[in-house]
Protein backbone atom coordinates (compact mmCIF):
# COMPACT_ATOMS: atom_id res chain seq x y z
CA UNK A 1 0.00 0.00 0.00
CA UNK A 2 1.58 3.37 -1.05
CA UNK A 3 1.39 6.15 1.63
CA UNK A 4 0.21 9.43 0.07
CA UNK A 5 3.67 10.84 0.84
CA UNK A 6 5.17 8.24 -1.06
CA UNK A 7 7.92 9.39 -3.80
CA UNK A 8 7.30 5.93 -6.19
CA UNK A 9 5.04 4.78 -8.17
CA UNK A 10 4.10 0.49 -7.96
CA UNK A 11 2.48 -1.40 -9.65
CA UNK A 12 2.11 -4.97 -9.62
CA UNK A 13 1.64 -7.16 -12.86
CA UNK A 14 1.90 -10.69 -13.41
CA UNK A 15 3.93 -11.26 -10.13
CA UNK A 16 6.41 -8.60 -10.77
CA UNK A 17 6.27 -5.33 -8.56
CA UNK A 18 7.18 -2.60 -11.11
CA UNK A 19 8.36 0.34 -9.16
CA UNK A 20 9.33 3.93 -10.64
CA UNK A 21 10.52 7.03 -9.26
CA UNK A 22 8.22 10.28 -8.95
CA UNK A 23 11.14 12.64 -8.84
CA UNK A 24 14.10 13.31 -11.42
CA UNK A 25 16.87 14.04 -8.86
CA UNK A 26 17.31 11.71 -6.40
CA UNK A 27 19.44 13.11 -4.37
CA UNK A 28 18.06 13.92 -0.93
CA UNK A 29 19.64 11.68 2.07
CA UNK A 30 15.55 11.66 3.79
CA UNK A 31 13.81 11.01 0.34
CA UNK A 32 16.35 7.92 -0.30
CA UNK A 33 15.60 6.38 2.96
CA UNK A 34 11.95 6.79 2.94
CA UNK A 35 12.00 5.14 -0.52
CA UNK A 36 14.30 2.55 0.12
CA UNK A 37 12.23 1.46 3.38
CA UNK A 38 8.96 1.30 1.06
CA UNK A 39 11.17 -0.58 -1.38
CA UNK A 40 12.22 -3.00 1.58
CA UNK A 41 8.62 -3.32 2.79
CA UNK A 42 7.56 -4.51 -1.02
CA UNK A 43 10.15 -7.27 -1.17
CA UNK A 44 9.77 -7.66 2.74
CA UNK A 45 5.75 -8.94 1.57
CA UNK A 46 6.64 -10.93 -1.21
CA UNK A 47 8.06 -14.70 -0.14
CA UNK A 48 9.66 -14.76 -4.12
CA UNK A 49 10.04 -10.96 -5.24
CA UNK A 50 10.72 -10.73 -8.20
CA UNK A 51 11.28 -6.03 -8.49
CA UNK A 52 11.87 -4.35 -11.48
CA UNK A 53 12.69 -0.50 -10.72
CA UNK A 54 12.63 1.72 -13.86
CA UNK A 55 14.73 5.01 -13.92
CA UNK A 56 12.79 6.55 -16.86
CA UNK A 57 11.84 9.99 -15.31
CA UNK A 58 15.73 9.97 -13.19
CA UNK A 59 17.43 12.83 -14.34
CA UNK A 60 20.30 12.96 -11.60
CA UNK A 61 21.00 10.63 -9.06
CA UNK A 62 23.27 10.53 -5.68
CA UNK A 63 25.90 8.07 -4.40
CA UNK A 64 23.40 7.93 -1.75
CA UNK A 65 20.85 6.40 -3.78
CA UNK A 66 22.83 4.45 -5.55
CA UNK A 67 23.75 3.01 -1.57
CA UNK A 68 20.37 2.27 -1.13
CA UNK A 69 19.85 0.34 -4.06
CA UNK A 70 22.82 -2.17 -3.24
CA UNK A 71 20.82 -2.99 -0.03
CA UNK A 72 17.60 -3.06 -1.72
CA UNK A 73 19.74 -6.05 -4.42
CA UNK A 74 21.00 -7.98 -0.84
CA UNK A 75 17.46 -7.62 0.23
CA UNK A 76 16.23 -8.83 -2.89
CA UNK A 77 19.34 -11.84 -3.19
CA UNK A 78 18.44 -12.54 0.67
CA UNK A 79 15.10 -14.00 -0.09
CA UNK A 80 15.92 -15.40 -3.79
CA UNK A 81 14.57 -12.63 -5.48
CA UNK A 82 15.24 -11.63 -8.69
CA UNK A 83 15.80 -7.43 -9.27
CA UNK A 84 16.30 -5.57 -12.66
CA UNK A 85 16.83 -1.90 -13.51
CA UNK A 86 15.38 -0.27 -16.88
CA UNK A 87 15.31 2.74 -18.53
CA UNK A 88 18.41 4.17 -16.92
CA UNK A 89 19.42 8.01 -18.73
CA UNK A 90 22.75 7.28 -20.55
CA UNK A 91 24.73 9.94 -17.96
CA UNK A 92 23.68 7.88 -15.33
CA UNK A 93 24.44 4.69 -16.90
CA UNK A 94 28.27 6.09 -17.07
CA UNK A 95 27.48 6.36 -13.36
CA UNK A 96 27.10 2.82 -12.81
CA UNK A 97 30.01 2.09 -15.38
CA UNK A 98 32.14 4.04 -13.59
CA UNK A 99 31.36 2.34 -10.12
CA UNK A 100 31.38 -0.76 -11.42
CA UNK A 101 27.67 -1.58 -10.23
CA UNK A 102 26.89 -2.53 -13.55
CA UNK A 103 28.49 -5.85 -12.05
CA UNK A 104 26.43 -6.40 -9.56
CA UNK A 105 22.70 -4.94 -10.97
CA UNK A 106 21.12 -6.35 -13.76
CA UNK A 107 20.25 -3.29 -16.41
CA UNK A 108 17.69 -3.68 -19.50
CA UNK A 109 17.43 -0.35 -21.94
CA UNK A 110 13.48 -0.85 -21.26
CA UNK A 111 10.86 -2.39 -19.53
CA UNK A 112 9.63 -4.60 -21.46
CA UNK A 113 13.03 -6.43 -21.97
CA UNK A 114 13.58 -6.08 -18.37
CA UNK A 115 10.29 -8.11 -17.53
CA UNK A 116 11.18 -10.99 -20.29
CA UNK A 117 14.21 -11.25 -18.36
CA UNK A 118 12.88 -12.50 -15.17
CA UNK A 119 12.80 -16.18 -14.32
CA UNK A 120 9.20 -17.95 -13.87
CA UNK A 121 9.15 -17.38 -9.93
CA UNK B 1 31.82 46.77 -21.24
CA UNK B 2 28.12 46.88 -22.43
CA UNK B 3 25.29 45.20 -20.67
CA UNK B 4 24.80 42.29 -23.24
CA UNK B 5 28.41 41.07 -22.71
CA UNK B 6 29.31 38.10 -21.00
CA UNK B 7 31.37 39.06 -17.92
CA UNK B 8 34.48 36.72 -17.64
CA UNK B 9 34.12 35.00 -14.45
CA UNK B 10 31.15 34.58 -12.23
CA UNK B 11 31.77 33.97 -8.73
CA UNK B 12 29.96 33.96 -5.43
CA UNK B 13 30.20 32.87 -2.12
CA UNK B 14 27.44 30.71 -0.15
CA UNK B 15 26.57 29.18 3.26
CA UNK B 16 24.95 26.28 2.81
CA UNK B 17 22.84 24.19 6.19
CA UNK B 18 21.86 20.84 6.44
CA UNK B 19 18.61 21.58 4.62
CA UNK B 20 17.29 20.43 1.10
CA UNK B 21 16.11 23.88 -0.09
CA UNK B 22 19.38 25.35 0.55
CA UNK B 23 21.32 22.74 -0.71
CA UNK B 24 18.88 22.85 -3.69
CA UNK B 25 19.12 26.35 -4.10
CA UNK B 26 23.59 26.37 -4.19
CA UNK B 27 23.23 23.83 -6.78
CA UNK B 28 20.71 25.38 -9.07
CA UNK B 29 22.75 28.78 -8.86
CA UNK B 30 25.84 27.14 -10.17
CA UNK B 31 24.11 25.70 -12.44
CA UNK B 32 22.41 28.84 -13.91
CA UNK B 33 26.19 30.22 -14.14
CA UNK B 34 27.00 27.61 -16.17
CA UNK B 35 23.74 27.77 -18.80
CA UNK B 36 24.88 31.16 -18.73
CA UNK B 37 28.40 30.06 -19.80
CA UNK B 38 26.90 27.45 -22.38
CA UNK B 39 28.17 24.69 -20.39
CA UNK B 40 26.62 21.42 -22.48
CA UNK B 41 24.68 19.03 -20.59
CA UNK B 42 27.44 16.33 -19.71
CA UNK B 43 29.30 19.12 -18.16
CA UNK B 44 26.33 20.35 -16.23
CA UNK B 45 26.06 16.67 -15.38
CA UNK B 46 29.39 16.47 -13.80
CA UNK B 47 29.42 19.39 -12.20
CA UNK B 48 26.05 19.03 -10.61
CA UNK B 49 26.65 15.24 -9.57
CA UNK B 50 30.22 16.30 -7.68
CA UNK B 51 29.16 19.46 -6.19
CA UNK B 52 26.13 17.51 -4.68
CA UNK B 53 28.85 14.78 -3.94
CA UNK B 54 31.11 17.17 -2.22
CA UNK B 55 28.19 19.24 -0.11
CA UNK B 56 26.48 15.51 0.86
CA UNK B 57 30.53 14.87 2.34
CA UNK B 58 30.53 18.27 4.08
CA UNK B 59 27.05 18.39 5.75
CA UNK B 60 26.04 14.74 5.83
CA UNK B 61 29.44 12.89 7.19
CA UNK B 62 31.79 16.73 7.90
CA UNK B 63 28.75 17.72 10.03
CA UNK B 64 27.32 14.46 11.31
CA UNK B 65 28.10 15.41 15.26
CA UNK B 66 27.37 19.15 15.06
CA UNK B 67 23.69 20.91 14.87
CA UNK B 68 21.73 20.85 11.59
CA UNK B 69 22.20 24.63 11.19
CA UNK B 70 25.80 24.75 11.01
CA UNK B 71 26.64 26.25 7.70
CA UNK B 72 29.48 24.53 5.40
CA UNK B 73 31.09 27.47 2.74
CA UNK B 74 30.69 26.82 -0.95
CA UNK B 75 32.58 29.15 -2.93
CA UNK B 76 32.55 28.81 -6.86
CA UNK B 77 33.79 29.95 -10.04
CA UNK B 78 32.63 30.02 -13.69
CA UNK B 79 34.39 30.91 -16.18
CA UNK B 80 34.48 30.11 -20.20
CA UNK B 81 36.85 27.84 -19.56
CA UNK B 82 36.48 26.15 -15.97
CA UNK B 83 34.35 25.85 -13.04
CA UNK B 84 36.04 25.80 -9.88
CA UNK B 85 34.10 24.70 -6.71
CA UNK B 86 35.35 24.72 -2.76
CA UNK B 87 33.64 23.18 -0.15
CA UNK B 88 34.60 23.72 3.36
CA UNK B 89 32.87 22.26 6.24
CA UNK B 90 33.14 23.23 10.29
CA UNK B 91 34.01 19.33 11.41
CA UNK B 92 37.15 17.19 12.45
CA UNK B 93 37.88 16.29 8.93
CA UNK B 94 38.96 13.27 7.41
CA UNK B 95 41.78 11.40 5.36
CA UNK B 96 40.53 10.94 1.88
CA UNK B 97 42.96 8.01 1.55
CA UNK B 98 41.40 6.24 4.09
CA UNK B 99 38.38 5.20 1.86
CA UNK B 100 38.82 2.37 0.84
CA UNK B 101 38.38 1.99 -3.09
CA UNK B 102 34.82 1.61 -3.61
CA UNK B 103 34.96 -0.47 -7.13
CA UNK B 104 37.24 -3.32 -6.10
CA UNK B 105 35.39 -6.72 -6.10
CA UNK B 106 35.28 -6.62 -2.40
CA UNK B 107 33.63 -3.54 -1.62
CA UNK B 108 31.39 -3.42 -4.59
CA UNK B 109 28.69 -4.68 -2.21
CA UNK B 110 29.02 -1.68 0.34
CA UNK B 111 26.84 0.68 0.35
CA UNK B 112 28.80 4.05 0.96
CA UNK B 113 32.42 5.00 -0.05
CA UNK B 114 31.39 6.33 -3.95
CA UNK B 115 30.98 10.34 -3.29
CA UNK B 116 34.80 10.61 -3.67
CA UNK B 117 35.72 8.47 -6.22
CA UNK B 118 32.48 10.21 -8.52
CA UNK B 119 34.45 13.75 -7.94
CA UNK B 120 37.49 12.40 -9.11
CA UNK B 121 35.83 10.82 -11.79
CA UNK B 122 33.73 13.79 -13.23
CA UNK B 123 36.37 16.59 -12.05
CA UNK B 124 39.57 17.34 -14.14
CA UNK B 125 41.40 18.46 -10.69
CA UNK B 126 40.32 16.83 -6.85
CA UNK B 127 42.72 18.69 -4.08
CA UNK B 128 41.81 18.34 -0.38
CA UNK B 129 43.18 21.30 2.31
CA UNK B 130 45.38 20.08 5.11
CA UNK B 131 43.05 19.33 7.61
CA UNK B 132 40.52 17.37 5.38
CA UNK B 133 37.38 19.73 6.23
CA UNK B 134 38.07 21.25 2.74
CA UNK B 135 38.04 19.97 -1.05
CA UNK B 136 38.30 21.97 -4.18
CA UNK B 137 37.57 20.81 -7.50
CA UNK B 138 38.53 22.16 -10.85
CA UNK B 139 36.20 20.78 -14.08
CA UNK B 140 38.05 21.93 -17.31
CA UNK B 141 35.23 22.49 -20.15
CA UNK B 142 36.35 20.11 -22.76
CA UNK B 143 37.78 21.04 -25.60
CA UNK B 144 38.34 24.38 -23.65
CA UNK B 145 40.09 27.53 -24.49
CA UNK B 146 37.08 28.46 -26.52
CA UNK B 147 34.28 31.11 -26.17
CA UNK B 148 30.81 29.92 -25.00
Amino acid sequence: MQSKDSRLRVRRIDNITQVEFIDRNILDEGNIQAIAEEIARLIESDPSPRLLICFQNVDHLSSAALGALITINNKVRDRRGQLRLSNIDPQIQEVFAITRLTKIFQIHETAEEAIRSFKPA
Amino acid sequence: MTHDQQPMTESASLSVANDRVQIDRAIEQVAAALDRFGYDKASRFAVKLSLQEGLANAIFHGHKDLPPATPVRLEYSVSPSEVRLSISDQGPGFDPGSVPDPTLDENLERPCGRGIMLIRSYMTEVSYGPGGNRVDMRYARPSAATSP
